[in-house]
């Protein structure tokens, strides 16, 4: 059942459940967690970091006796998906860093998910195996080849049981079709295809064809001097196979209709904000760029996230966005330091609940925030170990901005710009989500009454 | 790019300020701040030389910034007078506090107190500061309070860490500002591995081959802009030929 804390007009109270990764001080760049993503059932929850690596979590079945427990995620399946390479042609590695992890639909036992770097995607296959077959003729159990003329009589082979092996393989790779690094991928909802985005270039592919794909939207200028807008996200609509949005790093989102044209270089719809004359500054379009958009479920709207705020837009509206929320307003006055160490072009995700009434983003020192579309509540929770004791309720927080700083209050100073939730997910029927915390895994549930 | 915390370089302008005169830091004015971040925004660009191929967008969206900022202070007659100005000081000296440009132009009109800008009109940029003040373009509606100024980096300002990373900026900056060396001697005595990496960069840029994706860097030879790319060119090729024999001998 759908659960939004807005359909209830009650607050939820969010509970630690689970923390996945090491607590050590110093951490293994590989380790750092760089996507985050339930499947469309909820039952696994996927992770991808700088390593290449991806780790799957599955949700135990809950259990009468433990009902508090509430179906804990435990690991399902690890794998290597991407390796680092090297691009002789120009002389540069290619990370092996996981950008961006996708799940298809279930439509048989095994389940599908894409994968991908800045260069490559790849789709996998995940399956289980609990029998194997034992009784071969032409070799022994332990795999050895037996000599044939040795073989007086022949048998049947037989499945017998096995411990369950969950094995990941990949059944597809999709190479060679990007110049500029991948930002985006997107399962289009006739689960046939898919795109996958690049900074100037968005290509449309069948998921049986890997030797080509089809380029949909191309913003590369003839002369690479006149680059100033590069792509920065790109989705395809819930429903309607035909419609795709992308976002670029000048804040604004175009939607796409693939009918209309083969190349998508004229939009169908154009959304963007004008700007506040009085607000410029030299920061005004880096903070405007956006880091993330996400269709609702309904797909009615859109969201968008750029530095400081989390738009919703209605797609009958191009104008202006129908609701802007302020994620760390107390940062607008601190841009010339985020732009000297870099935190200014800090790419955050953003995401809605099942019932679209809620968005979620993180920000800096560990802290997220959700926004409640219905009562405009908000609320700031913090993602650390020390509110890691099990069903501990957590507590909101808040950054004190000027005056006098109340005794559970953090100042803007004193805030950890290195602890950054870029990436977040939610359950698509419940109220779980997960939060990625540098090399570590939050889970946290609503509380069980 | 490895992750830090928040450098506390900047004043915010929620430091004490002492009371004499001598004693007070002075938040540096409007065009120095401008101009501290259009170094620090070229030395990001620079900073584009890297195994992994950086982040497109970051580069677009600093070279924007570059335009911007080129944009404005053409229009205020300040970018000539910049580049003809000789640097006594070392550049890395002039990353300030770049408070100003971080509030909005109705702050700014609101005439919103700021503690420690002194009053005193001693003249630090030399004639330069006077001029911007008529020539303030309409572009940027920003009132920054045109009689401040920074005296306080000629005091004793504590000295940076001027290690091998100040060096090589010195001849980031020497390069792309159409210094030519005063003698032969003179470039080859400053040369450390971090020219050779400029070197590398800049040869990368004419070419085209590793930096593809640094293409809009281009921009800054565009005709609006002192720095000419022939002339480091003429200039590295030079110092090639110098090593080069010496090299050999």
């Amino acid at each position: 059942s759908l659960a939004g804390f807005g359909d209830l007009m009650q607050d939820v109270l969010w509970c630690f459940s689970q923390v996945k990764g090491t607590v050590d001080i110093g951490v293994t760049e590989a380790d750092i967690i760089s996507t985050v993503e339930f499947n469309h059932t909820g039952e696994l929850l996927a992770t991808g970091d700088k390593g290449g690596r991806v780790v799957i979590f599955q949700r135990e079945q809950e259990s009468k006796n433990q009902p508090h427990r509430r179906g804990e995620y435990n690991v399902y399946s690890t794998f290597q998906s991407h390796e680092p390479e090297f691009d002789y042609l120009k002389s540069l590695e290619i990370e092996e860093k996981i950008n961006k992890i996708r799940w298809l639909p279930q439509q048989n036992a095994a389940y599908f998910l894409l994968s991908t770097n800045d260069k490559t995607v790849k789709l996998w296959k995940v399956s289980e195996r609990d029998k194997r077959p034992e009784g071969y003729n032409l070799k022994d159990e332990d795999g050895r080849l037996r000599d044939p003329s040795m073989i007086t009589m022949l048998r049947v082979p037989v499945l017998r049981p096995m411990d369950l092996m969950v094995e990941a393989t990949p059944r597809r790779v999709f190479a060679n079709a990007h110049t500029y690094h991948i930002n985006s991928i997107s399962v289009n909802s006739d689960y046939e295809t898919y795109m996958s985005a690049d900074d100037l270039r968005i290509n449309l592919w069948n998921f049986e064809i890997t030797n080509q794909s089809f380029n949909i939207v191309d913003i590369k200028p003839a002369n690479m001097e006149e680059l100033t807008e590069v792509i920065t996200a790109a989705e395809f609509h819930p429903h309607h196979c035909n419609t795709f949005v992308y976002s670029s790093s000048k804040g604004t989102i175009r939607l796409c209709d693939m009918r209309t044209s083969a190349l998508c270089d004229r939009h169908a719809k154009f959304f963007e904000e004008p700007e506040d004359p009085s607000n410029r500054s030299f920061f005004s379009e880096i903070i405007s760029s956006i880091s993330d958009v996400k269709f609702s479920h309904s797909g009615r709207y859109i969201m968008t996230r750029d530095y400081l705020t989390v738009k919703v837009w209605d797609l009958n509206m191009e104008n202006r966005p129908i609701e802007t929320y302020q994620v760390h307003d107390y940062l607008r006055s601190k841009l010339c330091s985020l732009y000297e160490n870099d935190c200014i072009f800090d790419k955050f995700e953003c995401v809605w609940n099942g019932s679209d009434s809620v968005i979620m983003t993180g920000s800096y020192n560990n802290f997220f925030r959700m926004f409640d579309r219905n009562t405009k509540r908000d609320v700031t929770l913090e993602a650390s170990r020390e509110n890691s004791k099990p069903r501990a309720i957590l507590k909101p927080r808040k950054v004190c901005v000027g005056g006098k700083r109340r005794k559970d209050e953090i100042s803007v100073d004193s805030l950890d710009f290195s602890k950054k939730i870029l990436h977040t997910a939610w359950h698509p029927s419940e109220n779980i989500i997960a939060v990625a915390a540098t090399n570590n895994l939050y889970i946290f549930q609503d509380k069980v009454n | 790019m490895f992750v830090r915390g928040l450098k506390r370089k900047c004043f915010d302008g929620e430091e004490d300020i002492e009371g004499t005169l001598a004693g007070i830091k002075a938040i540096p004015s409007y065009n120095l701040q401008r101009q501290s971040l259009l170094d620090m925004s070229l030395v990001k660009l620079q900073l584009c030389h890297m195994l992994v191929e950086p982040n497109l967008c970051r580069s677009v969206l600093i070279a924007n910034t570059v335009r911007q900022i080129q944009e404005e202070m053409t229009q205020d007659g300040t970018w000539q007078m910049i580049n003809t100005q000789s640097t006594g000081q070392a550049c890395l000296d002039r990353l300030v506090s770049t408070d100003i440009l971080c509030r909005s132009s109705r702050e700014q009109a609101e005439g919103k107190h700021v503690p420690g800008y002194s009053a005193f009109n001693k003249d630090f940029e030399g004639d330069q500061a006077q001029d911007s003040s008529e020539t303030m373009s309409t572009a940027s509606s920003v009132q920054a309070p045109r009689n401040l100024q920074s005296n306080v980096w000629e005091m004793e300002n504590p000295q940076e860490n001027k290690g091998n990373f100040q060096k090589s900026l010195d001849q980031i900056f020497e390069t792309l500002e159409n210094k030519s060396p005063n003698s032969v001697e003179d470039l080859f005595s400053e040369v450390d591995n971090s020219y050779y990496d400029l070197d590398t960069m800049l040869t990368g840029m004419m070419s085209n081959t590793k930096m593809g994706h640094c293409d809009g860097l281009e921009t800054f030879s565009s005709p609006t802009t002192p720095a000419s790319n022939s002339n480091c060119k003429s200039d590295l090729n030079e110092l090639d030929h110098i090593v080069e024999i010496l090299v050999e001998s």
